[in-house]
């Protein structure tokens, strides 16, 4: 403990950095110590050797869990995983043509969309930063594609703003610069900036809010064709007779302000969702299927875990063999590596510490409800040149995200037509799956109107209803003060899983966890 | 559509709003005024509520689901005797449940508890009050 005082603080620590090797390093400093939230991924992992016939037990085949797999495995131990359901992936989830999906409630909904198209109902998208995903798609070989999240031309919409009516993003998002930077433009004439600005930094700000804003010479946001250029044209420039560009009209920045439109600005420029981005070729979970085929052989599917128990001998895990009509089974093993969320967990009986036993029983997972919508024609890109992207509302839709694949193409077309949280979300979960569509057919219709011509099927996954996660992700009661409660190895056992990172509901998240838990566990098993 | 029946369903329709008015609590389902807010649920009455938000997971006759884990089936529950025991959960959470305590009021939980307490199987006639919610706040 007294070494910990003479330790520097995380401030005095950093400035260290900064004075010695500059912002890069400074930056990547603040990266692994999650402060500029950056992946701290290094690389792949270097266990070193298993001891001699160390046997782990892994529970859950999700991202986490397979990832464990491979890397134990490939260290020396024999590994085993048990899965509750008849394929492995968990959350890295993706529904195709064919695929039959039952919730709790007893509901199934067929997935009827045409070959190819498909839905992600849990992960949709990996941020370039993401360095742990990235490297195990290079290295299982999944192909990756550019995932559209930033597009000028999708929609922002508002019920209580433009009559109801849709407006390009680039519209609201020139003007609300251009409009800024001309009332700063004003301050900084008018002297209010002379304390806190010198004469030589006035004029460069000057100049560079003619830039950002698209300002006129005399630093006016006015119709013109730097703003149209932006923003869009009355009459676009074009070729021959009618050639030259027409402006259009900007809008005020009162409608601008009163319309709440800028509230989605800044969506695309979180280090998580800022361009670029990627998803892999065909569905999500390409990741979870390449992950199978290399540890495949070690899962046992359809098996639910009843109990974990652990002594100085090591850990025994029961559960019914749901392919033997429930038959109770008990395995043994040295360690165990348990990736089941939290929810699940704290209905298994178990002898953890009574200090991780309280995180387990007190982690509740988030609602959320994403509806997937198939249309016969891609109308947003035929009609409204939007290729990808998101619109955004204050529907309880939420938003609409276009396909980032097949564009261009004289075929059906899968958007993401809700993905809502919160009270929206309970209330989505508590109706049946058709109704969900209904509903998200309904609302998105305000936005495009072709919705009510062109729609062929939905599917709808509500993640409270989900029968083996009972949710969307783990929430905290108390992260700050429980957090190394739950990571900490417990004698012979150390869980993993998005809920045990600080990217929580990430992919990401869950496989840095599962890697920080297999370094521990290998240390314990070689070091003790 | 024939004279009678759309009779009978206009007076069928007007039934719950009766009683409402002599009880203490409405008893209409206004379960299906849905998303009237972003942040909160808007649905008044006991059976409103549940249907917009229980029903989710404890399933619209109480029944309760399994999968890899389970929600508790709610009918014919004898933890819900005392009423405290709900109220607590449903603002605080338990487990996998979510606090719902900053989506619903006192009032929407009240009905709810009261609602619980005598639907499904369980006849727990002891009036549920907004201040019982407020002291387990």
């Amino acid at each position: 403990m007294d070494n910990e005082e003479v330790q520097p603080t995380r401030r005095e620590f950093l400035s260290m950095v900064g004075a010695v090797g500059g912002a890069a390093l400074m930056y990547q400093a603040m990266a692994m110590m999650g402060i500029a939230k950056a992946s701290p991924y290094a690389g792949p992992i270097e266990l070193g050797q298993a001891p001699e016939g160390t046997r782990v037990i892994i529970l859950g085949a999700g991202l986490a869990g397979m990832v464990a797999a491979m890397e134990l495995r490939d260290a020396g131990y024999a590994v085993e995983v048990l899965e509750y359901r008849e394929k492995a992936g968990g959350r890295c989830w993706t529904l195709r043509s064919g695929d039959s999906y039952e919730e709790l409630g007893g509901a199934v909904q067929q997935v009827d969309f045409a070959e190819g198209n498909y839905f992600n109902p849990g992960p949709w998208r990996i941020p370039y930063n993401h360095f742990g995903v990235l490297d195990y798609c290079s290295r299982l070989g999944v192909e990756l594609e550019p995932f559209i999240q930033v597009n000028n031309n999708a929609y922002l919409h508002s019920t209580k703003a433009f009559d109801g009516k849709p407006v390009r993003f680039r519209e609201i998002n020139t003007d609300y610069r251009g409009h800024i930077a001309e009332l700063l433009a004003k301050v900084t004439d008018q002297g209010a900036l002379d304390e806190m600005v010198s004469e030589e930094d006035k004029a460069l700000l000057l100049t560079s809010l003619r830039s950002f804003g698209a300002l006129d010479e005399q630093n006016a946001y006015v119709s013109s064709t730097s703003a149209s250029g932006r923003r869009g044209y009355e009459r676009p420039p074009g070729g021959g007779v009618d050639g030259s560009p027409i402006p259009n009209e900007p809008i005020d920045l009162s409608t601008i302000l009163q319309s709440n439109l800028w509230r989605n600005i800044a969506a695309g420029e979180s280090l998580n969702t800022s361009m670029p981005m990627f998803q892999p070729r065909g569905g999500m979970d390409m990741i979870a299927q390449a992950m199978e085929r290399n540890v495949g052989d070690l899962i046992r599917y359809r098996k639910k875990v009843t109990a974990i128990t652990q002594d100085e001998n090591g850990v025994s895990v029961t559960f019914e063999d749901l392919e033997n009509g429930g038959a109770s089974e008990t395995v043994t093993a040295d360690y165990c590596v348990c990736t089941i969320p939290f929810s699940i967990l704290s209905q298994i009986e178990h002898n953890f510490s009574s200090q991780l036993s309280n995180v387990i029983n007190s982690m509740y997972y988030a609602s959320s409800i994403k509806v997937g919508l198939e249309f016969n024609r891609r109308f947003w890109e035929e009609d409204e040149h939007i290729y990808g992207g998101i619109t955004y509302t204050d529907l309880p839709i939420s938003m609409i995200s276009y396909p980032s694949n097949d564009f261009f193409q004289k075929k059906p077309g899968v958007l993401l037509g809700a993905y809502s949280w919160g009270a929206t979300s309970y209330q989505f979960n508590a109706l049946p799956p058709e109704e969900r569509v209904a509903k998200a057919l309904e609302y998105g219709a305000q936005i495009h109107p072709q919705y009510n011509e062109e729609f062929k099927t939905g599917v709808s996954v509500a993640w409270h209803r989900v029968p083996w996660v009972l949710g969307c992700y783990g929430q905290w009661q108390d992260k700050e003060a429980q957090y190394q409660d739950a990571v900490a190895m417990d004698r012979r056992v150390v869980m993993a899983g998005e809920h045990l990172s600080y990217l929580p509901a990430w992919m990401e998240g869950a496989i840095l966890s599962s890697l920080d838990a297999i370094k521990r566990l290998h240390d314990v098993a070689t070091n003790g | 559509m024939n004279r009678f029946i759309l009779a009978a369903a206009v007076l069928a329709s007007l039934a719950p709003l009766a009683l409402a008015q002599e009880g203490t609590k409405p008893e209409a389902d206004d379960s299906a005024a849905l998303f009237a807010s972003p942040s909160v649920l808007t649905q008044k009455t006991g059976a409103g509520i549940y249907g917009a938000v229980c029903a989710g997971c404890h399933m619209p006759e109480g029944q309760g689901a399994v999968g890899a884990g389970a929600y508790p089936a709610l009918a014919d529950n004898p933890t819900l005797e005392f009423p405290e025991y709900p109220i607590h959960i449903i603002v605080h959470g338990q487990a996998a449940m979510p606090p719902l305590g900053s989506v619903l009021d006192d009032e929407q939980i009240a009905a709810v508890v009261e609602y619980i307490r005598t639907h499904f199987g369980n006849d727990y006639a002891e009036p549920v009050t907004a201040e019982m919610v407020a002291g387990a706040r």
